[in-house]
């Protein structure tokens, strides 16, 4: 084999394992780890915040690509999903496993030598994602987007806690917020691709209970969510214009939230699911401003 | 009709620019303009983010004219509880009562003209306020000139309102491609009219 035709064959393994770790996702929950570390106002400490990007990117990265290895089988069954390079069989589905274990390793493995605690935290995150949610419950009940949820919002609670050494009330609430954020995520896509999950015989909010009360659920969870965002950015001590701010952007999600739930529109669920990761992404920003 | 890439980076620079006042633009008046200046712009910046996710058709909904008159509403009373302290409580109940009438006569069907003459008194002494008050406190000299561009931003909105208005009436005075055309440029021209009257004035 020619060194050209190496560099060749890694920069088509790094195309198939891209899409394993879903970047939009990974990035946004990445952005909540920076923002909970920055929400803290403490002094920042740049090599400490590059370990912990470096580290939680691969910790969710890792447990991203194992949920594509233990899914490939329902994802092949899935209109959205059976391109994915472990559910076409692109990629030898023992190497993603490797794959999976090894960065899992590295990015759990990072975290708790930059912070016993630090690193425990982001630990539950991948265990509640990998175990918990992925090996155990997805399968068997619609509420495992519960767990999916606590896993999801591990990252900020890590970000807190490295910065300040323990779980406080804010950190709580914060975890809180994306816990009642993933809902309105996940739920909006289970009743867009909903014959997918029912070919692919996962057990969903529609499938289970109604359309109606999916919506209810989501509109319900998002304004939960701002009630999370709203009351730690009080504790945090934003100023005053950023609360105003988070409190207009906050009264647009209210607003589109009751809009689901009074008018059955695939696009207005859809705005709300849009909507819901643009409020998160501006509060995540707005809540980072703290520490500058 | 689809919303360009052009209208979107249009409407982006609105909401940034709404995010900006609400955040820095309005920090050192009292609690009552502050309300009515957030409440104003973040009307402006929801509806710039809500257009950009859904599209042009969010204008077909029938609530974009009770929201639509909630910016002239509140960026009047700003103006009037600023500057005419006199007038503040009575201003007050006008835009109190104006909104419950535009909301009550848009959400019953009557085949009469009062939702119309409803929306047009309560838009119309909004409008000249909004256009007229920045103008003559700037002549004379009670603000700075800048001031003006306040007035220029309420009568940019004045036209979006009536374009919009006449639209949702069925008897629209533009073609709806047109209107749609230059809707998300003349929101970003009033919203900078109105940011760049209130920083320099």
């Amino acid at each position: 084999m020619t060194v050209q035709s190496s560099i060749i064959n890694r920069k088509s393994k790094i195309k198939l394992y891209w899409p394993l770790i879903k970047s939009t996702q990974t990035g946004l929950l990445l952005a909540t780890g920076i923002a909970g570390y920055l929400s803290a106002g403490t002094r920042i400490g740049l090599l400490t915040l590059l370990g912990m990007s470096i580290s939680l990117f691969l910790a969710i990265s890792g447990s991203t690509i194992l949920n594509m290895w233990y899914d490939r089988d329902i994802d092949a069954k899935m209109k959205r999903t059976h391109k994915r390079s472990a559910a076409s069989g692109e990629l030898d589905h023992k190497e993603v496993f490797g794959v999976g274990i090894a960065v899992s390793i590295l990015g759990i493995g990072w975290a708790i030598s930059i912070a016993p605690f630090y690193g425990l935290v982001v630990f539950a995150g991948w265990f509640f994602d990998v175990v918990i949610y992925t090996l155990w419950l997805k399968r068997r009940t619609a509420w495992s987007i519960v767990w999916g949820g606590i896993s999801g919002a591990m990252p900020i609670l890590a970000g807190r806690v490295l910065a300040i050494g323990h779980i406080d009330l804010v950190g709580v609430l914060l975890a809180l917020a994306i816990l009642f954020w993933i809902p309105t995520h996940t739920l909006t896509f289970s009743i867009k691709f909903r014959e997918d999950y029912a070919n692919a015989g996962v057990p969903t909010f529609p499938s289970t209970y109604s359309d109606t009360f999916t919506r209810a659920t989501i509109a319900i969870s998002s304004m939960l969510a701002a009630l999370a965002i709203g009351w730690a950015s009080v504790l945090i001590g934003i100023s005053a214009g950023y609360l105003r701010l988070i409190a207009v952007l906050t009264a647009g999600l209210l607003l589109l939230a009751f809009a689901t739930f009074r008018v059955e529109s695939e696009r207005v669920n859809f705005g709300l699911f849009k909507y819901a990761s643009l409020y998160m992404l501006s509060s995540m920003i707005i809540l980072a401003m703290k520490a500058f | 009709m689809k919303m360009s890439a052009f209208d979107r980076v249009l409407l982006l620079i609105t909401v940034f620019l709404s995010a900006y006042q609400i955040v820095i633009g309005i920090d050192d008046l009292s609690t009552a303009p502050i309300i009515a200046y957030t409440i104003a712009f973040g009307v402006l910046l929801v509806a710039g983010l809500l257009l950009i996710i859904l599209g042009f058709d969010v204008l077909e909904s029938p609530i974009v004219v009770i929201v639509s008159t909630i910016i002239p509403l509140t960026l009047s009373l700003g103006l009037v509880w600023e500057h005419l302290t006199f007038y503040r409580t009575g201003y007050l109940i006008f835009i109190l009562i104006g909104f419950a009438a535009v909301t009550l006569t848009r959400s019953i069907t009557m085949q009469n003209k009062l939702p119309i003459i409803t929306i047009a008194i309560v838009h119309g002494i909004a409008g000249i306020t909004i256009f007229a008050l920045p103008i003559i406190l700037s002549m004379q000299g009670a603000m700075k000139p800048a001031f003006a561009l306040v007035g220029i931003g309420g009568a940019l909105i004045g036209i979006g309102g009536l374009l919009l208005s006449f639209f949702k009436a069925g008897k629209p005075i533009l073609s709806r491609e047109m209107i749609l055309r230059i809707f998300p440029s003349l929101l970003l021209l009033m919203t900078i009219c109105f940011i760049t009257g209130f920083k320099f004035g």
